[in-house]
């Protein structure tokens, strides 16, 4: 029986979003402090090591060295294993380059663009998901390289001194893309260490054997939790949250650039790069839900990822969804509306030429099985909104496929037309990409800190004080500064 | 404890709103050399403790517009600009592509905002680390075991011993004054 708030009030409590519908849900759900946060998220590091973890953990591997032996056959023999050909000559290392580095997208957009918009709720997740985005560069990462067909002289793609007097040529997009994806990688790398560091920290002290206590101290780096310190690494994390903004909208303009730029009909569209961001940021969000609900279930951490950012997260995907197929709509009507022949072929080829399969799958993943999360009631049973998560995981790869291989496969001269069939080998490091991503991500949340704990711990209620609301409190420029060691710097 | 010199002294506190208090008691004390620990920052405890803002946002300007610079420079000496005498390897390579202009801001933005970007973060974190005197792998602090729990839930005040108003009993007598629930010297040995 809810209670008003005034009566609440009057009666001493809590005012809670039982008694009034204008407070916010807490982001922590149960009876949490600071000691149960911190033992609830430093428990699953220091714990024994579970049994599930191992059997998990050993699929990854499987999967795996498929990847490693699929990579060692593609460098002995040459990229003939591949299914690509003289027409389709960006086959599936393209594709699986841009749906992985895609995917990063939406680690990216929770750990700084949510936290410049100050959603709290990002906490809980943020430190995962920045995690899923690491991986997911690396997993990207991997394909452009041996797509260069000669591993052995990927450096040539880097501006670096040779005897050849010949450097990469600055305004190709290939280029562009090269310091896209490595600045990308860099700086994601740093914002999400140096926002583990307090709780490597937390882990440093709470570490019971003696190697454990060394190897977290080292990368906790001596921190003490000294308010001096969080003053900086505040505004450390403020910066870099606003550098990794407009980051990582160019490193997903950029990949589109790699098309758009090119005059195949299809992919010489203007429309590419915010096109491909949304889709990036759709895609990402789908990753990060399809990880983190069975997380929060095998890792106890329901009280910390609450149905509440499951469903925050279903809505940012429902949103970016529909700038997707807004997307797919408009391409359409530009097709039709330049009067191009080359351009509405294109077109007209998705759904009805011989790759029609692909175009309904992504139609159907992406556009049709996200509609399901308008109704509240989807949106709040985690299971169905994994459901639609896997859907638009499935949609994203197919909708990198049809972009890439309907093009290529039937271009301008008829005569040149050629088919596109991906070999056992294509499929094999397809499977072994999510190899390599699920076991980082198992070694992540066997070692590392999987939830921010100092960040959940700033919104929560114990954290708050009614300093700013005393009646002394005077924020004046005449409060007594502190004269320390002489610095006028600080 | 009394023959080996004292590093410091702290006093731990179990929650915000004490430690906010305890903070404006130490400054108006007349202690210099002194902090707070907490698991989390603190928002607000920099006008208790009277802390100024930090210079962190102009080592990131400084390193983004050198990160612009270098990128510049970059560009135009692989693909604009070739000056005789340069060793083979570092020689510029002028790339005339269909009669375009060799050097061309637009085309070449994609690098130099990369490159801003990454030098302003590089020297965001290490910035943040130098300003903080990170790493330091030893710290007294680390002696005491009570500390440990600053990384997980209670909150610290530590006064140095360096500091010029620091006496053993004055400075224990004092925090146990402000209600802490532990007084303890850390010694550095």
């Amino acid at each position: 029986m809810a209670i008003d708030a005034s009566q609440a009030i009057a009666a001493g409590e809590r005012v809670t979003q039982e008694n009034d519908p204008r407070e916010r849900v807490p982001l922590v759900l149960g009876d949490n402090d600071f000691t149960t946060v911190t033992d609830r998220v430093t428990e699953i590091t220091l714990r024994k090591t579970p049994k599930a973890w191992y059997i998990a953990f050993s699929i990854s591997l499987a999967l795996l060295s498929l990847l490693v032996v699929t990579l060692i056959y593609l460098l002995t023999t040459g990229v003939g294993v591949w299914g690509n050909n003289n027409t389709v000559s960006w086959g599936f290392p393209i594709i699986n380059f841009v749906f992985w580095v895609g995917i990063g997208h939406a680690g990216t957009l929770i750990s700084a663009i949510l936290f410049l918009l100050r959603q709290n709720w990002r906490t809980g997740i943020n430190r995962f998901a920045e995690a899923m985005t690491i991986f997911a560069v690396i997993c990207a990462g991997l394909f452009p390289a041996i797509h260069v067909g000669r591993i052995w002289l990927v450096m040539w793609l880097a501006p670096i001194p040779t005897t050849q007097a010949v450097w990469p040529q600055a305004r190709s997009p290939l280029l562009w893309d090269l310091f896209a994806i490595g600045t990308y990688a860099t700086v994601s790398l740093l914002f999400w260490y140096m926002g583990m560091i307090p709780d490597l920290a937390t882990l440093r002290d709470r570490a019971k054997g003696r190697f454990a206590q060394m190897v977290y101290g080292f990368f906790a780096l001596g921190w003490t939790g000294s308010n001096r310190h969080w003053l900086r690494f505040e505004r450390a994390y403020l910066l870099l949250a606003a550098l990794a903004t407009p980051l990582v909208l160019s490193v997903h303009s950029v990949v589109s650039f790699d098309f758009a730029t090119s005059l195949i009909p299809g992919w010489h569209t203007t429309i590419f790069p915010p096109y491909f961001v949304a889709g990036a940021v759709f895609g990402g969000f789908a990753m990060v839900l399809t990880l983190a609900i069975p997380c929060r279930q095998w890792f106890g951490l329901k009280d910390l990822i609450t149905p509440r950012h499951i469903e925050n997260m279903a809505k940012i995907m429902l949103g970016t969804g529909l700038i997707v197929a807004y997307a797919y709509s408009v391409e359409f009507f530009t097709a039709w509306y330049s009067g191009h022949h080359y351009e509405q072929f294109v077109f007209m080829n998705r759904p009805l030429g011989p790759y029609w399969w692909a175009f309904f799958v992504m139609v159907f993943c992406n556009i049709v099985a996200p509609q399901f999360l308008w109704i509240r009631s989807v949106r709040q049973n985690v299971w169905l909104v994994f459901i639609v998560a896997i859907f638009v995981n499935v949609g994203m790869w197919f909708e990198r496929f049809v972009i890439v291989v309907t093009s290529l496969s039937r271009d301008y001269l008829p005569s040149s037309w050629a088919a596109f069939v991906p070999t056992w080998t294509d499929l094999g490091m397809l499977l072994g990409s999510f190899g390599l991503f699920f076991t980082l991500f198992l070694l992540f949340c066997r070692f590392l800190p999987m939830v921010a704990m100092a960040e959940v711990k700033t919104v929560m209620p114990q954290a708050h004080t009614d300093v700013h609301k005393r009646s002394d409190y005077q924020p004046d420029p005449d409060t007594p500064r502190e004269q320390r060691k002489g610095h006028w710097w600080t | 404890m009394t023959d080996i010199k004292p590093f410091a002294m702290i006093a731990e506190f179990e929650d915000v709103g004490a430690i906010v208090k305890a903070a404006e008691s130490v400054r108006d004390e007349g202690y210099l050399h002194w902090d707070v620990h907490s698991p989390m920052p603190i928002h607000g405890i920099n006008v208790p403790m009277g802390l100024r803002p930090t210079i962190l946002p102009w080592i990131t300007l400084v390193h983004g517009i050198v990160g612009l610079l270098v990128g510049l420079l970059l560009v135009w000496w692989i693909n604009a600009k070739t000056v005789t005498g340069v060793p083979t390897p570092f020689q510029g390579y002028e790339y005339l592509v269909s009669g375009k202009p060799l050097f061309s801001l637009p085309a070449n933005i994609p690098i130099l905002f990369e490159l801003t970007v990454l030098f302003a973060a590089i020297g965001t974190l290490l910035g943040m680390l130098g300003l903080n005197k990170l790493p330091m792998l030893h710290n007294p602090l680390f002696q005491s075991d009570r500390f440990r729990r600053v990384t997980a839930d209670r909150f610290f005040i530590v006064i140095e011993a360096d500091d010029p108003k620091f006496e053993v009993d004055e400075t224990q007598n004092f925090l146990n004054s402000l209600g802490a629930s532990a007084v303890e010297v850390v010694t550095d040995d």
